[in-house]
């Protein structure tokens, strides 16, 4: 038997189904992410369009964006899904090209969410905020 | 004499290829060139078969690079410059030459939950299922599988990750899921999720291009993710 074999059977089955459950949740929270994320980008591309081709400088596009609580919202949705979709590809990288499938790698992910989402939300903030 | 000139792994993990020469024949398979090689030239060459005719599964090997069943393959289709080579399957410890353990690729069909599991006793009537049910004929498109182990060499995410289930156990267990009369698909579900399960599928599709069923294991391992998406949606899984 491989060693990944003995692995796999010295792991309880509750063990597997509490990962099974993990995991498939992973699965679901990347594709809705995915379906967000197709949206944001398109919406995101179209205002970097748009501001080129009317030439608009980083006053115009602040005095457009400060207090502007529609965009805020749009930004954070868009943060929160990149937040959620981006580490959980990235784990999957790691783990199949790595090797890495210690319960590290979950911790490494969590706080790189975190980071995204805080850094995302920041710079959110700063554009309503002016 | 039309000679085919033919290269074949010898020995273990650690081994090497040898050159032969083989007659050319008219609707040559690569098995008849194997079974040649070893009845004419050297008698110590293992390799595997049983039926010949595309039913048991048993004499899968790689054969210029790509893993196919030899008693189907003609020579004519896969030989380049009169030349082929043929090695062992992939992702599957090599015992000797041409023979594969085949035994951790089983495991998984037992890990899948790929076994029937009955509900009615011999006192109930049989089960009627509908020929065009939606069940049966999700269930039809992946019960020919032989189990020769082609689609499972050819899969990159059963080489990233020794674990995975891999595409045949995979599809086993699909065709199980659509079984109307099997009890045990809570189980089964749950046995299938995860990083070693369908999840880990990367929809490259090269189990459904080299299966010699024509058999499409993706198309089965998306149907598992939906079904456990919703079982884990409904808190079943």
């Amino acid at each position: 038997m491989s060693g990944a074999a003995q692995g796999y059977a010295a792991g309880t089955a509750a063990a597997r189904g509490a990962n099974a459950k993990f995991e498939t949740w992973l699965w679901i929270a990347q594709r809705a992410s995915a379906a967000v994320l197709a949206l944001c980008v398109l919406v995101h591309l179209a205002t970097i369009i748009y501001a080129v081709h009317h030439s608009l400088s980083g006053a115009a596009i602040l005095a457009r964006t400060r207090g502007n609580v529609g965009a805020l919202a749009f930004y954070t949705l868009y943060v929160l899904a990149i937040a959620v979709h981006a580490p959980i590809g990235l784990r999957a990288l790691c783990q199949e090209w790595l090797g890495w499938r210690s319960a590290s790698l979950n911790w490494v992910i969590g706080a790189l969410a975190l980071a995204l989402f805080v850094f995302g939300l920041r710079a959110g903030a700063a554009v309503f905020v002016g | 004499m039309n000679m085919l000139r033919v290269s074949v792994w010898r020995g273990g993990a650690d081994g090497e290829y040898r050159n032969y020469e083989v007659p050319r024949q008219e609707s040559q398979s690569v098995l008849d060139v194997v079974t040649y090689i070893q009845r004419n030239i050297d008698p110590t060459l293992s390799y595997r078969f049983a039926c010949r005719v595309g039913m048991c599964g048993a004499c899968a090997m790689t054969v210029n690079g790509v893993a196919r069943w030899t008693c189907r393959t003609h020579v004519a289709k896969v030989a380049k410059d009169n030349a082929i080579q043929i090695a062992p399957l992939a992702n599957l410890p090599v015992v000797k030459d041409l023979v594969t353990d085949m035994c951790e690729f089983f495991d998984k069909w037992a890990r899948a939950r790929g076994r029937f599991a009955p509900g009615a006793t011999r006192k109930d009537a049989f089960a009627r299922v509908a020929s065009d049910s939606p069940e049966r004929v999700a269930a039809n498109a992946g019960i020919e599988c032989i189990g020769c182990g082609v689609c499972y060499a050819s899969c990159d995410v059963v080489s990233w990750n020794p674990d995975y289930l891999g595409p045949a156990a995979l599809n086993r267990a699909w065709t199980l899921v659509n079984d109307v009369r099997d009890t045990a698909q809570r189980e089964r579900l749950a046995a299938v999720a995860g990083d070693a399960g369908c999840h880990a599928c990367h929809t490259h599709l090269s189990c459904g291009e080299r299966c010699p069923k024509n058999i499409v294991p993706t198309a089965s391992i998306a149907g598992l993710k939906r079904a456990v998406a919703l079982a884990a949606w409904r808190g079943e899984l």
